[in-house]
C-alpha cells in the first residue's frame, strides 16, 4: 500500500463534491425545512387563535341569550303592570263617572224641587193677592165676602 | 478461485489495487502484479478506489440533488422523507458541536457522512463477487489473465482515500485557523502554549504533534477499521475453499461478521463526520 496520486485525486473529488453539496443540495433542503417549520408553527398559532375566538364567541352568545331572557322578563313585567294600571284607571274612572252622574241627578232633582217650590210660592202669592183683592172688594159687600173666603180656602 | 492459487496469493490478490502509474522504466501503464504496483511508488493511481469513490460520491449527490430540486414544504414523500431525516440529523450534530457561524460546515459534514458511509457499505458486498466479475470481464473481453485483474471495491480500505479526505479537512483547519485568528494568532497558538514563551521549543513540538495527529488519526482510524474488517471478510472467504463443512461455517461467520460490521460502518462514518466538525470548530476558536 503506497501513498500516491490517488490521494490527491480523492482530495480534489472531495472539494468538488463538498462545493456542489454546499451550492445545490444543502440550501434548497434547508429552505424547505425552515419553510415547513414556519408553516407548522403558523398553523398551530392559527388553530390556537381559532380556538380562542370560538371560546369568546360562545361566551358572547351565552351573555346575549341571558340578556335577551332578562329583557323578555322585563317586558312581560312591564306589560303586566301596565295592564293592572289600565284596569285600575278604568275602575276609578267608572266610579268617578258614576258619582258624578248621581250628583248631577241629585242637583237636577233639587233644582226641580226648588223650581216647583218657587212656582208654588208665586202662585200662592198671586192667589193671596187675588184673594186680598177680592176681600178688599167684598168689604163693601159682606155677603159676597163670605163666599170669597170659602173660595180661597178651596183654592189653597 | 482459491483452488488454483494459494491462500497468501488469494489474500494478496484481494489487497492489491487496480493501478495505473509510472513504471520504474519511465513509461505509464497499468500494473500487472503487486510487485509492479509497489515499484510505481508515488506515481500511481488506484483506478478502482477512485472509480468507486467518485461513483458513490456522485450517486449521493445525484440522489440528494434530485430530492433538493423537487423539495416541497408540503407533506414529504418517501425519498424526501429519508433525505430530510439525514439532513436534520447532520444539522443537529453540527449545531451541537460547532459554535461558530460557517455555511460550509453543514454541507461538508453531510458529504463526509454519506460519502464515507456509502464507501464503507461496499464492504458488505461479498468479497469475491465484483472482483470475480471484473476478472471474467478482463479475461473474456480484454483477454487478460483473470489473476492479474485487480479490483478492490471498498475505497475506504485504501489509505490514499481516507488520507485524501483527511488532507482536505487538514487544509480547511489551517485555512480557518489563519482566517479567524490571523497568521500571528495561529502561530502564537502553536508557539506560546502551553508553557509560555520560554518553553517555545517544547510548545512547538507538543502543539505541532497535536496538530499533525488530527488528520493522521482521522485517516488511519477509518482506514484501519475498514481494512481490518475487509481482511476478516477475506479470511472468512478462504474457508469456502475448505469443503462443505468449512464452507458452511464460513457462511455463518460471514453473516455474523457482516451484521456486526454494519455497526462499524455506521460508527466510523459518524466518527469521521463528528471529528471533522470538532476539528473545524477548534480551528474557529481562540484559545
Amino acid at each position: 500500500m503506497n501513498i500516491g496520486l490517488t490521494l490527491f485525486g480523492q482530495t480534489l473529488a472531495f472539494i468538488i463534491f463538498v462545493l456542489f453539496c454546499m451550492k445545490y443540495v444543502w440550501p434548497p433542503i434547508m429552505t424547505a425545512l425552515d419553510e415547513r417549520k414556519k408553516k407548522i408553527a403558523d398553523g398551530l398559532a392559527e388553530a390556537e387563535r381559532g380556538f380562542k375566538q370560538q371560546e369568546l364567541a360562545e361566551r358572547d352568545a351565552e351573555h346575549k341569550i341571558s340578556e335577551a331572557k332578562q329583557q323578555a322578563a322585563d317586558i312581560l313585567n312591564q306589560a303586566q303592570k301596565r295592564a293592572n294600571e289600565i284596569v285600575e284607571n278604568a275602575k276609578s274612572d267608572a266610579t268617578e263617572e258614576g258619582t258624578r252622574i248621581k250628583e248631577a241627578a241629585h242637583a237636577e232633582v233639587e233644582k226641580e224641587v226648588h223650581r216647583a217650590t218657587e212656582e208654588l210660592r208665586t202662585r200662592v202669592s198671586v192667589i193671596a193677592v187675588a184673594g186680598a183683592e177680592r176681600i178688599l172688594k167684598k168689604e163693601i159687600d159682606a155677603g159676597a165676602h163670605q163666599d170669597m173666603l170659602e173660595e180661597l180656602a178651596t183654592q189653597i | 478461485m482459491a483452488s488454483t492459487v494459494t491462500s497468501s496469493q488469494y489474500i494478496q490478490h484481494h489487497l492489491t489495487n487496480w493501478t495505473y502509474g509510472r513504471h520504474p522504466d519511465g513509461h505509464w501503464g497499468f500494473a500487472h502484479s503487486a510487485e509492479e504496483v509497489a515499484n510505481m511508488g508515488f506515481w500511481s493511481i488506484h483506478v478502482d478506489s477512485l472509480l468507486w469513490s467518485f461513483s458513490l460520491g456522485a450517486l449521493f449527490l445525484f440522489v440528494f440533488h434530485r430530492v433538493a430540486r423537487s423539495m416541497t414544504a408540503e407533506t414529504p414523500g418517501g425519498l424526501q422523507n429519508f433525505v430530510e431525516w439525514v439532513v436534520d440529523f447532520i444539522n443537529d450534530n453540527v449545531r451541537g458541536s460547532f459554535s461558530a457561524k460557517n455555511d460550509l460546515i453543514a454541507p461538508l459534514a453531510l458529504t463526509v457522512f454519506i460519502w464515507v458511509l456509502l464507501m464503507n457499505l461496499m464492504d458488505l458486498v461479498p468479497v469475491d463477487w465484483i472482483p470475480w466479475l471484473a476478472g471474467q470481464f478482463g479475461h473474456f473481453v480484454l483477454g487478460m489473465d483473470p489473476h492479474h485483474v485487480y479490483f478492490k471495491i471498498v475505497p475506504t480500505t485504501d489509505l490514499n482515500i481516507t488520507a485524501g479526505l483527511a488532507v482536505a479537512v487538514f487544509v480547511l483547519m489551517i485555512y480557518y485557523s489563519i482566517k479567524i485568528k490571523g497568521l500571528g494568532g495561529f502561530l502564537g497558538e502553536l508557539s506560546f502554549q502551553p508553557f509560555g514563551k520560554w518553553g517555545l521549543p517544547a510548545n512547538l513540538l507538543l502543539e505541532g504533534i497535536s496538530l499533525i495527529s488530527k488528520p493522521v488519526s482521522l485517516a488511519l482510524r477509518l482506514f484501519g477499521n475498514l481494512y481490518a474488517g475487509e481482511m476478516i471478510f477475506i479470511l472468512i472467504a478462504l474457508l469456502y475453499s475448505g469443503g462443505i463443512l468449512w464452507g458452511t461455517l464460513g457462511g455463518f461467520l460471514q453473516l455474523g461478521w457482516a451484521i456486526f460490521h454494519i455497526l462499524i460502518i455506521l460508527l466510523q462514518a459518524f466518527i469521521f463526520m463528528v471529528l471533522t466538525i470538532v476539528y473545524l470548530d477548534m480551528a474557529h476558536q481562540h484559545h
